[in-house]
């Protein structure tokens, strides 16, 4: 530990700590734009400087290590008005088109100024290149608001070890994206929307679909039909002033109403499901010497990732669509059939935690008789931007429940928005069939968390089955590099894109990084969906009703003929 | 010298300094400057060989290629005619020098004419102040110029 001074307050510290740190610690709120812990120490914005006894020039604090006895100014007229101007600079080649900008109002640059006092400014001059991509399905790129702070380039490369962005050209022309200048859509890209969630600005943001959501919801002949992903009531509240990890599923599902959608369902519903048919699908593989191990393929950002970078392994990947794919698939045949609905007018929507999801419901295999399973995909922000836009008030809006006969679902299909959550329904159900018992201890502890990789050996009967689960894409290349070299052996894989799982999806909202440094989205928001799963009363997919009655009515058992036509998939190497 | 060789040639040559330097600290940079002589730029396909031996990222290693005024993603000419707009070179004329070359050539600046004879680039400073204004043409230098000389130093390479 040391001894640092800051603003005459003393604080003793790790030695690991950097000034930045040990200024929080102390109480004081250093503003910052790039940094960003362990993934983008590079010190570039230079809106964290800061005045060091004995130093000459102010120093960025985010990439300063503490030093026994440093005496630290953070909060002189030397600091205020370097800083400012310094932002100020950064504000004059930017596109200042704040009214029109996606991020107002949610916007660190934007915030930084305001707090900074910035209300002129002293410069004006040339704007930074513009160069704008909304080619893809899932993600829009627009150089003129980027600010260079390069926290999109360095999670793509280092937590998603995809780097499909980098810094091109040089001096005022610099420009952040892929090479060539190449739209997304003909990278590599995930779009798992990692990068957008840490733009402090709006350079990067989802493709909107809400006119098309909002066209179809008016249009009188169009059956409208929403459905919900577990990690998007784990987050929608925030986006209202709730705090992280307060549980929206009341609200949400009285909001959609409102919004119009004529029929409120979940995905979790579809969750259970997919357990039923993945569970399934492993105790195939494992009792008939199928490909093992078998690796979920809930998650698109993951699917991408594996069809570019580790192809070999698609014959371990489940073939079982994502749940919200499922969810419309059926939709548009058991639901429309007993409701004697024209499915060919009925328009599917998912609220996904995702921008990933916006490109798989595009994937050309993913229709049934030549109709979308899924016909628009929004994020958790878009669902919350079509709210505030219908006038709805949130904070006003009672709780309710999800509709019939697609919306009863298991806590076992809350789980699958948090890493390890997949797993932990996966083992709830095998175990039970496996052993032909009703089993009581449920929870699988070893299989939650945060911690890169999770394993376990999960005793079922007499089968020992060894599990693991990964999330981030990067750990996920890291884990397939140890099977295939026979260090690691296993029979069931999880694999979430995103770090955390679903309820860090680059779809759910953006939490400017002086929040995500203190607080661990990925544990926050995970705990509203344990605590949801606790409070039901099943948890466990193959125990809800609903999808029991599925089974009986419709699809005969799980991986039936029929099960395989509609909620079954395939997947394509692809070239980078 | 290197435009002689084939492409399945360059490839070839290019494999083997991927094989020196790969594994050592900085090995982009070497390799960039093998490309950049073997095939007169560092294009799309050559990167993409360069990213896959070495698992660098495509983005990255466009973003080297963009950042160095040494490479290029296309050849240029078969004369490379530098500019220098260095402070010394930029107070002493060199902007109407660098004009008078782009009309004598009917050529804009930091681009290839057609018969890929002359690309024309504007240049930092290359260090050769006391001579100022100053061009390059591939290793000839010419110093203290003033407008009236240019097309006579052209003349000799339109020639050539």
């Amino acid at each position: 530990m040391v001894k640092v001074t800051i603003n005459n307050t003393v604080v003793e510290v790790p030695e690991s700590y950097t000034v930045l740190e040990a200024a929080r610690e102390a109480g004081f709120d250093i503003p910052t734009l790039c940094y960003m812990k362990e993934i983008n120490e590079v010190g570039a914005c230079r809106v964290c400087l800061v005045e060091v006894e004995g130093a000459r020039s102010l120093q960025a604090s985010c990439v300063l290590p503490v030093r026994d006895g440093m005496v630290i100014k953070t909060n002189t007229k030397r600091v205020r008005e370097t800083v400012k101007t310094t932002v100020e600079l950064i504000l004059a080649n930017h596109d200042r088109e704040c009214t029109q900008c996606v991020r107002s109002g949610n916007c660190e640059l934007q915030t930084i100024a305001e707090d900074l006092g910035v209300t002129g400014l002293k410069y004006q001059g040339a704007k930074r290149v513009k160069k704008y991509d909304d080619f893809s399905h899932s993600i829009v790129r627009d150089t003129s608001k980027c600010i260079l702070c390069g926290k999109c380039v360095n999670v793509c490369k280092k937590t998603q070890d995809v780097g499909i962005l980098g810094f091109q050209n040089r001096g005022f022309n610099t420009t952040v994206g892929p090479a060539f200048d190449r739209p997304m859509t003909e990278t590599d890209c995930l779009f798992c929307g990692q990068c957008i969630n840490v733009c402090p600005v709006g350079a990067l943001m989802e493709k909107s679909d809400i006119h098309r959501v909002f066209d179809a919801i008016e249009d009188p002949d169009t059956y409208v039909v929403v459905q919900t992903a577990p990690a998007v009531r784990a987050a929608l509240g925030e986006e209202f002033g709730y705090e992280i990890g307060t549980r929206a599923t009341g609200k949400m599902a009285a909001a959609l109403r409102r919004l119009g959608f004529n029929n409120v369902f979940d995905t979790n519903w579809a969750a259970d499901l997919t357990i039923m048919e993945e569970g399934t699908e492993l105790l195939g593989r494992i009792q008939n010497g199928g490909v093992l191990p078998m690796i979920t393929s809930c998650s698109p950002g993951w699917i991408r990732y594996c069809e570019f970078n580790h192809p070999d392994f698609i014959p371990n990947l489940s073939s079982c669509k994502s749940p919200h794919q499922m969810f419309g698939a059926i939709a548009k045949t058991y639901y429309a059939e007993k409701k004697g609905l024209d499915p060919k007018k009925m328009f599917v929507v998912s609220v996904m935690p995702c921008t990933s999801k916006k490109t798989e419901a595009a994937r050309p295999e993913m229709e049934v008789e030549g109709l979308r399973d899924v016909d628009a995909v929004i994020t958790t922000r878009e669902l919350a931007r079509m709210i505030k836009q219908a006038g709805i008030n949130y904070n006003k809006l009672p709780d309710e429940g999800f509709d019939n006969i697609m919306g009863e679902y298991s806590g076992a299909g809350v789980i699958f928005g948090a890493t390890g959550g997949v797993m932990e329904a996966a083992i709830r159900t095998v175990a039970d069939v496996l052993t032909g018992q009703d089993l009581e201890n449920i929870e699988y502890a070893a299989v939650r968390g945060v911690e890169y990789i999770k394993e376990a050996t999960v005793t079922i009967g007499d089968l020992d089955v060894k599990v693991a689960v990964v999330h981030g894409t990067e750990n996920a290349g890291r884990l397939l590099e140890m099977v295939r070299n026979g260090e690691k052996d296993y029979h069931f894989i999880e694999v979430m894109g995103c770090p955390g799982g679903c309820v860090n999806g680059g779809g759910q909202p953006q939490q400017p990084q002086k929040v995500r440094d203190v607080i661990d989205l990925r544990v926050a928001r995970a705990k509203a969906l344990y605590e949801e799963d606790q409070i039901l009363e099943i948890r466990k997919s193959h125990k809800n009703e609903e999808i029991k009655k599925l089974y009986e009515e419709f699809l005969g058992k799980p991986n039936s003929h029929k099960a395989h036509d509609l909620l079954h998939t395939h997947y394509t190497s692809r070239e980078k | 010298m290197a435009k002689k060789l084939s492409q399945e040639e360059c490839f070839a040559k290019l494999n083997e300094a991927i094989e020196v330097h790969k594994g050592s600290q900085g090995a982009l940079m070497p390799i960039l400057h093998e490309a950049q002589h073997l095939f007169g730029a560092v294009p799309l396909d050559v990167q993409k060989v360069i990213s896959k031996a070495l698992s660098i990222p495509l983005a990255e290693i466009y973003g080297v290629v963009t950042f160095y005024s040494q490479f290029t993603l296309e050849p240029n000419g078969e004369f490379l005619i530098g500019v220098c707009m260095g402070t010394a070179c930029y107070v002493k004329g060199s902007g109407p020098i660098l004009d008078r070359i782009s009309r004598e050539l009917n050529l804009p600046v930091k681009t290839t004419s057609q018969d890929g004879k002359f690309t024309l680039i504007d240049t930092r400073c290359i260090g050769a102040c006391g001579l100022a204004p100053v061009i390059t043409i591939n290793d000839d230098v010419y110093g203290r110029l003033t407008e009236a000389e240019i097309p006579s130093i052209l003349a000799k390479y339109i020639n050539a």
